[in-house]
C-alpha cells in the first residue's frame, strides 16, 4: 500500500488530497478479495496503468482548464499581454540570433571527417606567423611521426574560357593528399592520387559544385571532360558535394600540383599553407612538442634562414582570428544582458500583476483552491507568455541572422550564413522554458505565499515588506545590464570612429577598382604585358570623367602580400635579421589615381625598362627606416633578387587596414621584370579616378578590355571606398546590433523604474495625503518619490560600471586603443543613467504631486 | 441550477464511465466503491472502472454539475467516514435522459437499416 501511496504522487496533489484516501481503501478492498499470487499480480499491473494513465489525463485536464483561464485573463489585459510578449521575445530572438551565430562558429564541428584531428601548421618567425615553403614542407613531412597525413595548398585565381564569358575563379592548388584527408567523397568521379602527382601530372582539376552548375550546367558527362584554365588544358577528375568548402567558401576548383611546382628548394620561399591530421591517439599538444624538437633541428641545419623559426600547429576549427572571436563573444553576452534584463522586466510586471490580482486570488483561495493550484497557473500563464514571446522570438531571430553573417569569419569553411535548425529551435525552446519559469516562478510564490484571508478586508494597498524589496532588486539588476550595454556598446562605437577615422595613406572617394589578370601562359614575357596595360590604360584615359587610371600588382587592404625581406646595399643580414617591405609593380600614374602623395623625386615611368638602371618608388617610412637624416634618392637596395635605386618617396600607406601596422612600402616599375619572372606580381589590378558615376564607366572598360583581348574576363569589380569600409564592416554590424540592445536595456529599464514607483505612490497614497494634511509641501512630496528613484538607479549604476570596466578590460583588443575606462564613454552613459531615472521617475513623481489629501483617505474608506 | 437546453448539448455524447456513472446514482446516493459494484454489477461483470477513471471523472462531473457531493450519510452502523457520497443532480437527469434518447434514435436508425435484429 505504500507503494500505491507513493504512485498516487504521479496525480495533480489537489487530486490526490481529494481522493487518494477513496483510492487506498478501493485498493485495499479489491486486494482482499483477490486470492492467488498470480491474480493479485495482475491486481498490481492493473493498478499502476491506471494510475499512469489516468494521472497523464488529470494533470491534462488541470492543463486545459487553466490554458482556457489564462487565455481568458491574458485577453482581458491586452496592454499586459502584449508588452510581456513583446519583451520575451526581443531577449530570445537576441540570444537565439547571437547563438545561432556563435554555435556556427565555435561549437559546431567543420564538416569533414575527424575534424577534431585536422591542423594547420605554419612558419613561427619571432612575433608573428608565417606560410610554408615547399622544402620546409617537405622537411615537416618526412621527419614528424605525429600526423598520419600532411598536405599542401595555396591559393591562385585562374582565367577559365570557352564557357560563354571569361570567368575569374578562385581555386586552390593541392598537394594529393590535402583533399583525401578531409573525408569527403565527390559526387562524381574521383579525388586526385599519388600516382597522378609522381607523374608530374598537372591536368586533373576536381571541380566544386557550384562552378559545376553554374559554368557547366550540372552536365554529368563532365568528367574526363577537357576545360581551359589560364589558357592550359585541364581534365575534369571530379565534382564536390555541394556542402563542401575548402579551404573557404569561394574556392571554384582545385588543381593537383605536379612534382616539379613541389620541388622548389628555396627554404624561404614560403607560400604554402599546410594542414595535417593528427594520428589517432596522439593529442595536439604532442604534436606541438614533436613540431617544436623539429624546428629546433632545422635551425641547426638552415641556421641563416630558420633562426628562431618556430612552428605554430593550430585545429583547422580555430582558424579565424581573436578579433572574430571578442567581436563574437561581446555579442552573445550582450544578448544575455537583454535576456536578463527582459526577464526582470518581466518579473516586475508580473509581480505587480499578482499583487493587483491578490484579491482574484483571495476569492479563488476561500473557494477551495489549493496554494498548488495557484502556483500552477500562475506558471502556466507565465509559460504561455514565455511561448508565445519564445515563438516571435524565433521569429525575430530569424530575420535576425542575415544581419549578423558578417560576423562570421571568412577563413572558415563554412557556408556564409547559420541557418535557423533543429539544434538552434531546441536552444531557443530551451530558452524559452528556462525564462518562463524564472520570472514566473518568483511572483508564483509570492502571489501564493502570503495570501491570507485577512487580505480581503482590506484595502489591498501595501505589497508588503519583502516583495517590495525583491522588485527593487529586480530594477537594480536591470539598471546594472543596462549600464554594462551602454558603455561597451560606447567603448566598442568610439572604437569603430576611431578607426574609421584613421588616414588611410590615400584617398578612397571616386576611385572604381577592378580585376584583369592575365594569364600566364599567354603574356609570360614583359613586353606582351605592356602592350596590353598601354592599350587599356590609353582607352580608359581616354573615357570623359575619367581623370587618371594605373594598373598595379594589387589593392591595398584587399591583399596584403608580396612582402619581401629588403637588404641596404653594403649591409649582409640573415632572414631573421632583415625586415620585410611589401612590393607592388606599377604602371605610371597609380600615385595620382590613388591620391597618394609624392614627397619627392619622380613616379616610375614607362621608360624604366629592363636595360635601365633598376628603380624603386619607396614609402616614407622605409625611407627613414633605411637612411635616417639622410638624402633617399639615389639609394640602392637588394630586393626580390635585384638591386633597385630609389627614384622616388611617396606617403606611407596602411596596407593591413587601419587597425594592424603595416611594413613599408617599395614600389617597382612594371617593364622591369624579367620574362618569365615574378609572374605572380604581375599588375593585375585597374584603378580608376574618375568623376562619372561607376555605372556608366564600367561598361566603356568592359567594350575596351574586350577590344583589346576578348579572351580576358575582368572580376572583383569594387569601389576603393569599399574595399576600406569593408575592413570595419564586421565591427559596424556588430557595434550597431550593440547600439540596438543598449536601447532596448534602457528602455526597459526606464519602465522598470516606472513601474516600481508608479506602484509605490498608488500604494503609498494614504501616507502621502496624511503627510500632506500634516503640511509637507509638494517639493517635499516629489523628492520623496525622486529620491526612491535616485536610489534605485545608483544602487543599479555602481556594480554596473564595475562590470563594464571588466568586460571592457576583457575586450581591450577590439578597442582600437580606447581605454576601457573611457572618462567620455563613461560620462555619457553616466548622463543616460540621469536621464533614464528622470524619465522613469517622471510620471509617478506628478501623480504622487498631485495627490489630493481628500481623495487619498476618501479611496481608504 | 438553471441550466438551458444547449447546456445539455454541449455535454453530448457522453463518455461511456460518465453515463455509467450516472446510471448508477439514478437511484440513490453512493460513494465511489459502490458506484464501480453497481456498474460492473449491472454490466454483468463486462464494466469495470478503474479507481482512477472513477475519481476522474467524478472530478470532471462535479465541476460540470451533474453530480454533487451530498452531507446526507447512511446510518452510522453502515458508514465510514472516509467514504463520500455523490448525488445526481436534476442537470445531470436531465443530460443522462438526453444522452439516452440520442442512443434510442441510433439505434432506431440502424434499425431501419435493418442492421440490428429484433423489435423496437
Amino acid at each position: 500500500m505504500r507503494f500505491y501511496s507513493a504512485l498516487l504522487h504521479l496525480y495533480p496533489s489537489s487530486f490526490r488530497a481529494e481522493y487518494g484516501g477513496e483510492m487506498r481503501a478501493i485498493l485495499g478492498v479489491r486486494l482482499r478479495q483477490t486470492t492467488g499470487k498470480l491474480s493479485r499480480l495482475m491486481v498490481w499491473a492493473e493498478t499502476i496503468a491506471d494510475v499512469v494513465v489516468n494521472a497523464v489525463a488529470a494533470h491534462w485536464d488541470i492543463l486545459r482548464q487553466d490554458l482556457r483561464y489564462t487565455a481568458r485573463t491574458l485577453a482581458r489585459s491586452p496592454g499586459f499581454t502584449l508588452t510581456a510578449i513583446l519583451v520575451t521575445a526581443l531577449g530570445i530572438g537576441a540570444n537565439t540570433a547571437a547563438f545561432s551565430v556563435a554555435d556556427f562558429v565555435f561549437l559546431r564541428p567543420l564538416p569533414y571527417a575527424d575534424a577534431d584531428r585536422l591542423v594547420k601548421l605554419w612558419e613561427r618567425p619571432p612575433g608573428y606567423r608565417n606560410e610554408v615553403s615547399p622544402a620546409l614542407f617537405r622537411e615537416w613531412k618526412t621527419s614528424s611521426k605525429s600526423f598520419e597525413a600532411m598536405g599542401a595548398y595555396f591559393g591562385m585565381a585562374v582565367n577559365l574560357v570557352g564557357q560563354g564569358d571569361p570567368q575569374r575563379l578562385e581555386s586552390s592548388a593541392v598537394t594529393a593528399d590535402l583533399l583525401p584527408m578531409l573525408g569527403v567523397q565527390p559526387i562524381l568521379g574521383r579525388l586526385f592520387n599519388a600516382a597522378e602527382e609522381r607523374e608530374n601530372n598537372t591536368g586533373p582539376v576536381v571541380l566544386s559544385y557550384g562552378v559545376w552548375q553554374s559554368q557547366f550546367g550540372g552536365d554529368k558527362g563532365i568528367i574526363g571532360r577537357s576545360i581551359i584554365l589560364d589558357g592550359n588544358p585541364r581534365v575534369v577528375v571530379g565534382v564536390m558535394p555541394m556542402d563542401f568548402r575548402f579551404p573557404n567558401r569561394d574556392v571554384a576548383l582545385w588543381r593537383l600540383m605536379g612534382t616539379d611546382e613541389q620541388s622548389d628548394d628555396d627554404i624561404g620561399n614560403t607560400y604554402w599553407e599546410v594542414l595535417a591530421k593528427v594520428r589517432q591517439g596522439v593529442t595536439v599538444e604532442q604534436a606541438r612538442a614533436e613540431m617544436d624538437l623539429i624546428a629546433r633541428r632545422l635551425e641547426q641545419k638552415y641556421p641563416n634562414d630558420l633562426q628562431d623559426m618556430g612552428v605554430y600547429v593550430y585545429q583547422l576549427h580555430d582558424e579565424f582570428s581573436n578579433q572574430s572571436r571578442l567581436l563574437l563573444l561581446a555579442l552573445c553576452g550582450a544578448a544575455a544582458c537583454v535576456l536578463l534584463i527582459a526577464c526582470a522586466n518581466l518579473a516586475n510586471l508580473l509581480l505587480a500583476r499578482a499583487l493587483t490580482r491578490r484579491k482574484e486570488m483571495l476569492v479563488r483561495t476561500a473557494l477551495g483552491a489549493g496554494r498548488e493550484r495557484l502556483v500552477r497557473q500562475s506558471m502556466t500563464e507565465s509559460l504561455v507568455l514565455a511561448a508565445a514571446g519564445g515563438t516571435l522570438g524565433v521569429v525575430v531571430a530569424f530575420l535576425a541572422v542575415p544581419l549578423l553573417t558578417r560576423l562570421v569569419p571568412m577563413t572558415l569553411p563554412i557556408a556564409e550564413s547559420p541557418s535557423i535548425d533543429p539544434r538552434v529551435l531546441l536552444f531557443a525552446g530551451l530558452l524559452t522554458a528556462i525564462t518562463g519559469i524564472c520570472f514566473g516562478v518568483l511572483p508564483a510564490w509570492r502571489s501564493a505565499g502570503q495570501l491570507d484571508l485577512g487580505g480581503l478586508g482590506d484595502g489591498a494597498r501595501s505589497g508588503g515588506g519583502r516583495r517590495q524589496r525583491a522588485r527593487s532588486a529586480l530594477v537594480i539588476a536591470e539598471v546594472s545590464a543596462t549600464v554594462v550595454l551602454l558603455i561597451s556598446a560606447g567603448l566598442l562605437m568610439r572604437a569603430l570612429l576611431r578607426l574609421q577615422r584613421v588616414d588611410p595613406g590615400f584617398k578612397a572617394e571616386r576611385v572604381l577598382t577592378l580585376r584583369t589578370a592575365l594569364p600566364m601562359s599567354r603574356y609570360d614575357s614583359t613586353a606582351r604585358r605592356a602592350a596590353y596595360y598601354r592599350d587599356v590604360l590609353a582607352g580608359v584615359r581616354g573615357i570623359p570623367g575619367v581623370s587618371s587610371a594605373a594598373y598595379i600588382t594589387s589593392l591595398p587592404i584587399a591583399a596584403t602580400g608580396g612582402v619581401w625581406p629588403v637588404v641596404p646595399e653594403g649591409r649582409s643580414l640573415t632572414r631573421a635579421e632583415t625586415e620585410n617591405a611589401s612590393s607592388r609593380f606599377a604602371t605610371p600614374g597609380y600615385f595620382a589615381s590613388l591620391g597618394i602623395p609624392l614627397r619627392r623625386g619622380r613616379d616610375v615611368s614607362d621608360t624604366d625598362e629592363t636595360d635601365q638602371p633598376w628603380v624603386a618608388v619607396v614609402s616614407e617610412s622605409f625611407a627613414k627606416h633605411y637612411w635616417p637624416n639622410e638624402d633617399p634618392l639615389g639609394k640602392r637596395f637588394k630586393f626580390l633578387s635585384d638591386v633597385r635605386t630609389v627614384v622616388g618617396v611617396v606617403g606611407d600607406v596602411r596596407m593591413r587596414g587601419p587597425e594592424q601596422p603595416s611594413e613599408p612600402q617599395v614600389y617597382l616599375a612594371y617593364k622591369q621584370i624579367r620574362d618569365g619572372q615574378s609572374l605572380f606580381y604581375a599588375p593585375r589590378d585597374l584603378v580608376i579616378r574618375s568623376s562619372v558615376p561607376a555605372a556608366t564607366v564600367i561598361p566603356v572598360v568592359r567594350r575596351i578590355v574586350r577590344q583589346v583581348d576578348p579572351q580576358q574576363p575582368i572580376s572583383n569589380i569594387k569601389m576603393m571606398s569599399t574595399i576600406v569600409s569593408d575592413v570595419t564592416a564586421a565591427r559596424s554590424v556588430q557595434v550597431r546590433v550593440l547600439i540596438a540592445f543598449a536601447a532596448v536595456a534602457f528602455l526597459l529599464a526606464a519602465i522598470g523604474i516606472h513601474g516600481l514607483l508608479s506602484f509605490t505612490v498608488s500604494s503609498r497614497q494614504h501616507e502621502i495625503g496624511v503627510r500632506m494634511a500634516l503640511g509637507a509641501q509638494r517639493g517635499d512630496i516629489v523628492r520623496l518619490v525622486m529620491w526612491q528613484g535616485v536610489v534605485l538607479a545608483a544602487v543599479g549604476v555602481l556594480p554596473g560600471l564595475a562590470i563594464a570596466y571588466a568586460a571592457g578590460r576583457a575586450m581591450q583588443s577590439l578597442l582600437a586603443g580606447v581605454e576601457p575606462g573611457d572618462a567620455v564613454t563613461f560620462a555619457a552613459a553616466g548622463l543616460l543613467c540621469v536621464v533614464m531615472t528622470l524619465v522613469g521617475s517622471l510620471l509617478p513623481t506628478m501623480r504622487a504631486a498631485r495627490v489630493d489629501p481628500a481623495t487619498a483617505f476618501r479611496a481608504d474608506a | 441550477m438553471a441550466y438551458t437546453d444547449s447546456d445539455i448539448d454541449a455535454l453530448l455524447p457522453l463518455p461511456a464511465a460518465t453515463f455509467h456513472i450516472l446510471l448508477a446514482l439514478a437511484k440513490e446516493d453512493r460513494h465511489g466503491y459502490a458506484v464501480i459494484q453497481d456498474v460492473e454489477q449491472r454490466t454483468s461483470g463486462e464494466i469495470r472502472l478503474s479507481a482512477g477513471t472513477l475519481y476522474r471523472s467524478i472530478q470532471r462531473m462535479l465541476d460540470q454539475g451533474l453530480l454533487r457531493e451530498t452531507r446526507d450519510r447512511p446510518a452510522p452502523e453502515f458508514d465510514d467516514e472516509r467514504r463520500r457520497y455523490y448525488r445526481i443532480t436534476p442537470f445531470g437527469e436531465a443530460v443522462a435522459g438526453a444522452e439516452a434518447r440520442r442512443m434510442a434514435d441510433l439505434v432506431r436508425m440502424a434499425r431501419a437499416q435493418g442492421l440490428v435484429l429484433g423489435k423496437a
